[in-house]
């Protein structure tokens, strides 16, 4: 059989009922002491909002550990209950929405930390494959100036894409497809 | 570690993948990014990823013509088929999610205005986790081909979404399995922007006697190749 991978299609615009049946954007309980929100608005190339985007999120716990069988650092602290999978489909107004707490920083290449992080999914009509992108966090400048993948950005105003801005009570992640500030994406 | 990570025209990594920009296909015109991708370093933030992205599968959710009442019409169909990673090794117990129109292409969302009959025995959506062996297997109808305004006289050849997790953050995908033979295969601008031929064809089934059941069911066989591979301890650096 052969293993070459299967291409990627677009998820389309009707993945709503199979995919967003269940609320998956909140990966704490409100009452968490480090419950945290994330927030954002999906715009296309003309700056109009993308209401039929679905976005993923995968991150460590608070401790730095993945909740995956390969993360075998059993002396951090692995909470069961705390998947660090998250899913979300924009709104009218091209928005959505996660609760979730703020993961630790976890190993990069090298032996080197990568500064804590949250990994991003993108799809909607009119993406042939996913967007990959990330999420950092606007209070940690030492450790976000140390990570190895936001320093391999030369471009500045590309690198400031990846960082959410702090509006007091919710983290604010916007997602530019195209054109003036467009979001870093990554490949593999 | 700068030199190590270079950067490429966005969406030419791997050649199987279609680009992002690709005109014929509308929609791709405002959304696709045009900065050149940045190339990420392998970490245990994408050799890790979600066990499976979902609750508990339900009894039924894997048998699409079970979750009304009356039995939908249409061809009735059984899709089955392998996930395996990049080096041919099964992906077991891991999410597929599927979706699709019913046999007269319609599907059941508010956003979907074919003036094709709704079903009321049929919604379209299923889910199952693999087995073992990788395996998995969904019975459903015949999606029908459907009318979308990307071009004058545009038609989407009948096809099934599946999503599928892998064991990785790396080896999420989502992708439409095409049904054999299909006339409409030459005017659809998403099939075709799989430039390679080669690769358009591991998007279609197979015909598949073994699997048909008779008096029953015709069988279709889809196999899936993920990206990448499983972690292994040498990747936790600490």
């Amino acid at each position: 059989m052969s293993t070459e991978p299967t291409p990627s299609q677009t998820i389309g615009p009707f993945f709503h009922d199979a995919l967003l049946d269940e609320d998956r954007s909140q990966l704490v309980s409100p009452d968490d002491p480090g419950a945290m929100r994330i927030v954002g608005t999906v715009y296309d190339g003309a700056g109009e909002v993308v209401p039929d985007a679905m976005v993923e999120i995968w991150q460590a716990n608070r401790a730095g550990r993945y909740n995956h069988p390969a993360d075998d650092r059993d002396d951090l602290l692995l909470e069961e209950e705390f998947s660090g999978f998250g899913r979300a489909g924009t709104d009218a107004d091209g928005g959505f929405s996660f609760l979730t707490v703020k993961p630790g920083p976890v190993p990069g290449p090298n032996g080197m930390v990568q500064a804590p992080h949250v990994m991003v999914s993108v799809f909607a009509r009119g993406l042939l494959k996913r967007l990959v992108s990330r999420i950092y966090f606007p209070d940690e400048e030492e450790a976000n100036a140390a990570d190895p993948v936001l320093s391999s950005i030369e471009d500045q105003e590309l690198r400031r894409t990846l960082i959410a801005r702090d509006e007091g009570g919710a983290l604010r992640f916007d997602i530019r497809l195209q054109g003036d500030g467009q979001t870093a994406f990554f490949g593999f | 570690m700068t030199k190590r990570m270079g950067e490429e025209t966005a969406g030419q990594r791997r050649e199987e993948d279609p680009p992002y920009f690709y005109p014929d296909y509308v929609s791709t015109r405002l959304r696709a990014p045009r900065k050149p991708l940045i190339i990420l370093p392998r970490t245990l933030s994408d050799v890790t990823g979600p066990a499976y992205g979902h609750g508990p599968v339900g009894e039924f959710d894997d048998d699409l013509t079970r979750h009304h009442s009356g039995e939908p019409l249409g061809e009735r169909i059984i899709v089955t088929g392998s996930v395996l990673d990049g080096d041919g090794r099964p992906v077991r117990n891991s999410l597929v999610e599927i979706w699709q129109a019913n046999a007269a292409g319609r599907y059941t969302h508010e956003n979907d205005r074919h003036p094709a009959p709704l079903d009321p025995n049929f919604s379209g959506a299923g889910r199952c986790l693999t087995d073992d062996d990788g395996h998995y297997r969904f019975v459903t109808v015949k999606p029908g081909a459907y009318p979308w305004k990307n071009h004058h006289n545009a038609w989407r050849p009948a096809h099934i979404h599946l999503s599928l997790f892998g064991g990785a953050f790396r080896s999420r995908l989502i992708t439409q399995m095409y049904f054999p033979g299909d006339p409409l295969f030459g005017q659809d601008p998403i099939f075709q922007s799989v430039r390679d031929e080669k690769a358009r064809r591991r998007m279609i089934s197979t015909f598949d006697l073994e699997t048909t059941q008779p008096e029953w069911a015709l069988g279709y066989r889809f196999d899936i190749v993920l990206e990448g591979r499983e972690a292994t301890p040498m990747e936790n650096h600490r």
